[in-house]
C-alpha cells in the first residue's frame, strides 16, 4: 500500500489545527472591566447607574465569589488577564503588589485616605506607598446575646480576658447545655486577633522570620487554649456547626465574633423575639480593650489596565461620600471615611458604633505574601495544640520553624537584593 | 510481503496516527516532561512576577516535602483510602455485580440503573446530601445509631470518624462504575460450566471460587487496578465535604497538590508531589500485575 499526496495532505492538515494558539478576545474595547465579589459585585449596577459618567467608558462588571477570588486573581496575572478595577481583599494587597499586579496610587488621589481608619489605611500601604484605596472597611468583634449576659448578671462582656472569661464561666452556667463562645478551630482570625490583642508582632520587623515564640504569642496562646480547656467553647471546625443561627438563637453559645457581614444576617435569620437581645462589643484584651485587624476591601487598578487614568477616575467616583454612603445603604457594608459614618447615622446606632470603636484599635498583620499561608501553618499547629497533641515550647517553635521555612526565599531575595 | 510494501505500510501506519500522537505529544508527553523540569525549580509567585526570581534547586523540592509532615500526613491518608478503600470497593461492586446478575432476580434494569445512578450523580449534590446524613445532630444515621442505643457520633468533626465516612461516600459513589464493568464480565461467564458444577454437588460458594471467579480474574485485576488510581486521586469528596479538615485529617495527596499549586502558587513543589504520585500509582500497579501473573489471571 501505497500513499497517494491527497492522503499525505489530509494526515498533514490536522497539525496546524492543534498547533494554532488562542487569541485573547474582548467585546467593547474601551470599556472598563471590573471585577468584584460578594455583595458588592451584586449591588454595583446599581451603583454604576447613579454615577455621572456621561462620556466616561462604559464599566463590565465581573462578579467573582469569595471563596474563588483569590486564586483567579493570581491565575489571571499568570495568564495575563487581569481587568482595569477590582475589588481586592486588603490582606492580598502585599502580594499583589510584590509581583507587580498593581499600580501604585496616584499622588493626586492619596487625599482621598485623609479621615479614614488609621489601621485600615496602613494595610493599604506597601513599603511606603499606597497601592489601593479603601472601599469599606470590616474588621472582627463579638457579636453577643444580651439576655444571656443580663442573666449572668453583666450588661456587656467585661473588656479584661480575667474578667470576660469569669463572665463567660458564668454564663455558661446559668444556661443548661452548649457553650459560652464559638470559636471554629480551623479559623486562624480568632487567634490572631488575641495575638494582637496581646501585642505580639507574629513576624520580625522585617518580615523575613517567625516569631511566635514570644512572651506575648505565648500568653495568647494560652489563653486561647483555656477556652475550650475549660469547656467554654466547642472543639469544632466551622463546617460542624450547620447552622450558626440556629445554634445563636437557642443559646448554644453566648458570644460570636465575627465581622458586618454578620449584622444583616441576625436581623434576618434570628427570630423576632430576640431582635432585642442581640449586641456588639469590641473585644477584650488582657489588660483592658483588645485590638483587633483592620479587614475590607480595596480597590486596586492593575498594572495592565487600557487607560489607568479612567480607572482612577472610576475607582475616585466610587469612593466619593455620597457613594459611600449610597453602598452602605445598598450592602450594608461599613464606609472608609468617618465623616460618612456620622452622616449615615452609623455613630448614633450601638451595633454600628461598637464597629467604629474597634476599628480605633486595629493593628495591622504583617505585610508579607506568604502570610496567609503562615497563618494557615500557625493555625494547623494551634489545632494540634488546643488537642493536647504538642506542648506550647513545641507548637511556638513548629510555627516559628514553619514560618522560617515558607519566607526563606523573602530572605534569598532581601540578601540578594542587598548585594545588588 | 516485500520490504518496500512493509516500509510503505509503516508509513501509511505512521501517517494515519501522526494527528493522534501529536494531540498525545502537546497534550500529554510535553506538559508532563515540562512539569518534571518544573519540579526541580522554586518556581513561585515570585517567579510569576520575574524569571529572576527563579532557581533551579534540583532535588531541593523533593527533599522539602520529605521533610514535612503534612505532606506524610496526606500520603498517610491517601494510603488509607488504597488500603481499605479499595478491598471495599472491589468487594461491594462484585456483590452488587453478583446479585444483578442472579437469575432468579426480577426487574434487572431497574436495579442495574438503581445501583449506577450514584456515580453518574453530580458529586457536589450527592456530598451535600451525605452532609446531611453524616450530620451530628440531626443526621438520619445517627438517629439511626441512637435507635440502637449508640450516642452520636460527629463523623466529619472527629479526625478518627471523618476519613471512614469520607470512605463509605467515595465506596457508595463508585461502586456502580466497576459494578458495571464485572456485570459485563459475569455475563460471559459460560452457564453450561456453572450448571456442570451445580450437577456436580458443588455449593454456591464453591461454584463461586472455582468457575465464576477464575474466568472473571482478569476483569477483577482490571477493577482493581482502576480504583488503585482512583483512591490515589481522590480530590473532590474531602474538598467539597471537609476542606481537609477536621485537624486536616483528609487531606490527600492530590488535595495537597492542588494547595502547594493553585492556592499557594508553590508550582514547583506542586510539580513534584505529581511526580511522586504518579511513582507511587506506577510501583502500585506493577505489583498488582506481579500478583495477578502468578496466580494466573493474565
Amino acid at each position: 500500500m501505497s500513499l497517494s499526496r491527497r492522503e499525505w495532505m489530509t494526515a498533514a492538515a490536522g497539525v496546524p489545527l492543534m498547533l494554532s494558539a488562542c487569541g485573547r478576545g474582548r467585546g467593547d474595547g474601551n470599556a472598563i472591566d471590573m471585577w468584584a465579589m460578594g455583595a458588592e459585585a451584586e449591588k454595583l449596577p446599581d451603583l454604576l447607574a447613579g454615577l455621572a459618567r456621561t462620556g466616561q467608558p462604559a464599566v463590565r462588571v465581573q462578579p467573582l465569589p469569595w471563596s474563588a477570588a483569590h486564586e483567579k486573581l493570581l491565575t489571571s496575572f499568570a495568564g495575563n488577564s487581569l481587568p482595569d478595577v477590582g475589588q481586592i481583599g486588603n490582606s492580598w494587597l502585599s502580594e499583589l503588589a510584590a509581583i507587580g499586579a498593581i499600580l501604585p496610587v496616584p499622588a493626586a488621589m492619596t487625599s482621598l485616605v485623609d479621615g479614614q481608619f488609621e489601621g485600615v489605611v496602613d494595610t493599604n500601604r506597601i513599603g511606603n506607598r499606597l497601592m489601593g484605596l479603601p472601599w469599606y472597611v470590616d474588621t472582627r468583634l463579638q457579636f453577643y446575646r444580651k439576655d444571656l449576659f443580663a442573666d449572668a448578671g453583666y450588661n456587656a462582656p467585661p473588656e479584661r480576658w480575667d474578667a470576660w472569661k469569669a463572665a463567660l464561666h458564668k454564663v455558661k452556667r446559668t444556661k443548661r447545655d452548649g457553650y459560652a463562645v464559638l470559636i471554629p478551630i480551623n479559623e486562624y482570625e480568632h487567634l490572631t486577633t488575641m495575638a494582637l490583642s496581646a501585642g505580639a508582632t507574629l513576624l520580625n520587623s522585617e518580615g523575613t522570620r517567625g516569631a511566635f515564640n514570644s512572651p506575648a504569642f505565648r500568653e495568647a496562646l494560652s489563653f486561647y487554649k483555656s477556652l475550650y480547656a475549660e469547656g467554654l467553647a466547642p472543639i469544632a471546625g466551622a463546617a460542624q456547626i450547620s447552622n450558626v443561627w440556629n445554634e445563636f438563637a437557642r443559646g448554644y453559645f453566648a458570644i460570636y465574633p465575627s465581622g458586618p457581614w454578620t449584622i444583616g444576617d441576625m436581623k434576618t435569620r434570628l427570630p423576632a423575639d430576640l431582635q432585642d437581645s442581640w449586641a456588639t462589643a469590641p473585644f477584650p484584651g488582657p489588660d483592658g480593650p483588645g485590638r483587633s485587624t483592620p479587614g475590607g476591601s480595596s480597590l486596586v487598578v492593575f498594572s495592565r489596565a487600557k487607560d489607568p487614568a479612567a480607572a482612577w477616575l472610576l475607582v475616585g467616583q466610587l469612593l466619593a461620600p455620597a457613594t459611600q454612603a449610597r453602598l452602605q445603604v445598598l450592602t450594608g457594608s461599613l464606609p472608609p471615611t468617618r465623616s460618612v459614618w456620622a452622616s449615615a447615622k452609623l455613630l448614633d446606632d450601638p451595633i454600628t458604633d461598637a464597629f467604629a470603636r474597634q476599628l480605633d484599635r486595629t493593628t495591622a498583620l504583617p505585610k508579607v505574601p506568604e502570610w496567609e499561608r503562615i497563618v494557615t501553618e500557625m493555625q494547623t499547629v494551634a489545632e494540634l495544640f488546643v488537642r493536647g497533641r504538642t506542648s506550647i515550647d513545641e507548637a511556638v517553635r513548629d510555627m516559628d520553624r514553619r514560618a522560617d521555612r515558607l519566607l526563606e526565599k523573602r530572605r534569598w531575595m532581601i540578601s540578594r537584593d542587598r548585594a545588588a | 510481503m516485500t520490504a518496500a510494501h512493509v516500509g510503505a505500510e509503516a508509513r501509511a501506519g505512521w501517517a494515519m496516527t501522526a494527528p493522534a500522537l501529536t494531540a498525545i505529544g502537546l497534550f500529554f508527553a510535553l506538559p508532563a516532561l515540562a512539569s518534571l523540569v518544573l519540579s526541580f525549580t522554586d518556581f513561585d509567585i515570585y517567579a510569576l512576577a520575574n524569571l529572576n526570581n527563579l532557581r533551579f534547586i534540583g532535588l531541593e523540592n523533593y527533599e522539602r516535602l520529605i521533610g514535612n509532615p503534612l505532606f506524610w500526613q496526606a500520603m498517610g491518608n491517601t494510603m488509607w483510602f488504597v488500603v481499605f478503600g479499595v478491598p471495599l470497593v472491589v468487594a461491594a461492586s462484585l456483590g452488587a455485580a453478583l446479585l444483578v446478575n442472579a437469575r432468579t432476580l426480577k426487574w434487572r434494569g431497574v436495579w442495574r440503573v438503581a445501583l449506577f445512578a450514584p456515580f453518574v450523580t453530580t458529586l457536589v449534590a450527592t456530598a451535600v446530601v451525605w452532609n446531611y446524613l453524616l450530620h451530628t445532630r440531626y443526621g438520619l444515621i445517627n438517629y439511626a445509631l441512637g435507635g440502637l442505643g449508640i450516642a452520636p457520633v460527629d463523623w466529619l468533626g472527629n479526625p478518627s470518624t471523618a476519613l471512614p465516612a469520607i470512605l463509605l461516600f467515595v465506596a457508595w459513589k463508585s461502586f456502580g462504575y466497576n459494578m458495571i464493568i464485572f456485570l459485563a464480565a459475569l455475563q460471559a461467564v459460560s452457564r453450561d460450566l456453572e450448571d456442570a458444577a451445580r450437577v456436580d454437588g458443588a455449593g454456591a460458594w464453591m461454584r463461586f471460587r472455582h468457575v465464576t471467579l477464575p474466568a472473571i480474574a482478569p476483569t477483577v485485576l482490571l477493577v482493581a487496578i482502576l480504583t488503585v488510581a482512583g483512591m490515589f486521586q481522590l480530590f473532590a469528596e474531602p474538598y467539597v465535604m471537609t476542606q481537609g479538615g477536621p485537624a486536616r485529617s483528609t487531606v490527600t495527596v492530590l488535595y495537597f497538590m492542588f494547595e502547594e499549586g493553585f492556592k499557594w502558587w508553590n508550582l514547583g513543589s506542586g510539580a513534584a508531589v505529581a511526580f511522586i504520585l504518579f511513582l507511587c500509582i506506577l510501583a502500585v500497579t506493577l505489583v498488582q500485575l506481579k500478583v495477578a501473573k502468578k496466580v494466573g489471571a493474565i
